[in-house]
């Protein structure tokens, strides 16, 4: 049987996983046989999509992992070009890559301690005479368009990107950039029509990791974001938690929009790379 | 010449002042007595924290067995369901390859506390709701994609052919694992363990989902302590949680190219 070294591992992400999506699909529904209710109906989304908080939530989700996934591809590549230039060794990788080991609770921790309005770097400019006090320095924290979330993300998303951007650029022909040069190319039109069209495949691959992830991340906006907007997750763990348990189906609402909105980005990414074929 | 040595030199000062930087700030507020705006340093020291952290009596005693505890299993366990599926992916010509990539790869772009809130009506009926091997469950679905990943690349320069020539040299099945394709793997295996560990020992979200509270796991503990505004605890809490995780890097970081917690 060829399947069947697939099967263990087929337990936890086709039945454990998209049994529990699917689950997750009927109870958003209204699927409750507990309750007695076994009638699928639209109420839960229907009230979602009334509901204002719910925009919000995911245009603050939307915009945090947008935004997020942007600065760190661009600020990633900057980096991996920086390293390659420098000759990167196994010494300067591993002091980039030492975001990547601390989870995201930590990073949050140390957001909070040096950009909260009486954090480390609001008392520098005080000390320096930039700010004259907290309520001077600017409120990254806790505020309408999640700065604070997204400064945590880039932080610890840009070395994910840039190390696997450096390992395709370790990969790359030195000779094509050598061509180009023999050919007239200036260093920008190297960069431009050579090298980033040559590392594509690895900062697409690695960005839609970053935006999946930013999508579903929980303790950064629950700890650095504001109680309203909140994120889609934040928003569907509190109505999950709710005493109310007819706020069940709304919280699994929540989550099938954000499941949806992870399913449509990789079925873009698949159909735009599938169609070039692979490499 | 110079310029590229100059380069070198500047990203390792920027890039080691930004690597220490978090350890030394954590490791300052977890010695604080009093600091208060706008101190740049604190006025007072006090081992406070870590006497109340170490304390007999200190909650940190079950979340750190409770993490262990999960991250170790879910590690094994992961590593041990994902090593045929790499394998099978890796060497063997199975038609359907595309798809079987698909569905065990879904996780890692696809919400785990979605499928978890879903299953948690089933787990409350099997017992599994608040208890660490429900959590294991749980840790397992984000940490077995990255397995297969990882695994499948340890087999990408395997030879299957030796273990024929072991066969026919007479050893039998499990003769031929331990003896064979263990040995050839190990250093795969142990990386993917240890990055199964990290991957569980960062998990908040599952494991509040499933464990209900109930089951203590350090990030619970850390999370609740910054909530709670205390920052000498949250200092003490941080370096004790980030301890494991950067020891680990420190071991795989040379093996793995991408990575993801």
């Amino acid at each position: 049987m060829r399947l069947l070294p697939f099967l263990p591992a087929l337990v936890v992400t086709a039945l454990l996983f998209g049994g529990g999506l699917l689950l997750g699909g009927l109870q958003s529904l209204g699927y409750a046989p507990a309750l007695g209710q076994t009638a699928l109906k639209l109420d839960a989304y229907r009230d979602l999509f009334a509901d204002r908080s719910f925009w919000a939530a995911l245009g603050l989700t939307a915009w945090v992992a947008t935004a997020s996934t942007f600065l760190a591809a661009v600020f990633g590549t900057a980096f991996a070009l920086l390293l390659q230039r420098a000759g990167a060794g196994g010494r300067l990788r591993f002091l980039f890559g030492l975001t990547l080991p601390i989870p995201h609770l930590v990073a949050s921790v140390l957001t909070l301690l040096l950009i909260s309005q009486s954090g480390l770097l609001s008392r520098l400019t005080l000390a320096a005479g930039i700010t004259s006090g907290p309520q001077d320095f600017p409120a990254l924290l806790y505020d309408r368009r999640g700065l604070g979330i997204l400064l945590e993300l880039v932080w610890k998303e840009t070395p994910f990107i840039g190390l696997n951007v450096l390992a395709a650029l370790t990969r790359l022909d030195p000779r094509l950039n050598e061509v180009a040069r023999t050919l007239g190319a200036g260093r920008w039109t190297r960069l431009v029509r050579v090298t980033l069209p040559l590392i594509r495949p690895a900062l697409l691959s690695s960005g839609i990791l970053v935006f999946a992830f930013s999508l579903s991340s929980f303790e950064v906006p629950a700890l650095l974001g504001a109680t309203s907007p909140t994120t889609l997750p934040v928003l569907a763990y509190r109505a999950f938690t709710d005493t109310d348990l007819s706020t069940r189906a709304e919280a699994l609402a929540i989550s099938m929009v954000v499941a949806a909105l992870g399913g449509a980005l990789v079925w873009g990414y698949v159909r735009a790379t599938g169609r070039g074929g692979r490499g | 010449m110079v310029s590229r040595t100059l380069l070198k030199s500047t990203l390792t000062l920027g890039l080691g002042v930004s690597a220490l930087l978090p350890v030394v700030l954590l490791a300052v507020w977890s010695f604080a007595g009093r600091w208060y705006f706008p101190a740049l340093w604190p006025s007072e020291w006090s081992v406070r924290a870590w006497q109340s952290v170490f304390s007999p009596t200190s909650q940190v005693w079950t979340a750190l067995w409770g993490s262990l505890w999960v991250a170790s299993v879910t590690a094994v366990l992961g590593t041990a369901i994902a090593l045929p599926a790499a394998r099978a992916l890796s060497l063997g010509t199975v038609r359907v390859k595309g798809l079987l990539s698909a569905l065990l790869l879904a996780p890692l772009v696809l919400p785990s506390f979605a499928s978890v809130m879903g299953i948690q009506v089933i787990f409350i009926r099997l017992g599994l709701a608040d208890t660490r091997p429900g959590v294991v469950l749980a840790h397992l679905i984000p940490v077995v994609p990255y397995a297969v990943v990882l695994l499948g690349g340890v087999f990408g320069g395997y030879d299957a052919r030796l273990e024929g020539a072991a066969r026919t040299l007479g050893a039998s099945r499990s003769q031929v694992f331990w003896r064979v394709t263990l040995p050839v793997i190990l250093p795969g295996v142990l990386v993917s363990l240890l990055f199964a560990f990290l991957v569980s020992w960062s998990e908040y979200l599952l494991t509040l989902i499933v464990g209900g509270g109930q089951v203590l796991t350090l990030p619970l503990l850390l999370f609740s302590a910054v909530q709670g505004g205390d920052y000498a605890i949250t200092g003490a809490l941080s370096l004790l949680y980030i301890a494991p995780t950067l020891a680990v890097f420190a071991v795989i970081a040379p093996r793995v190219q991408g990575w993801r917690t």
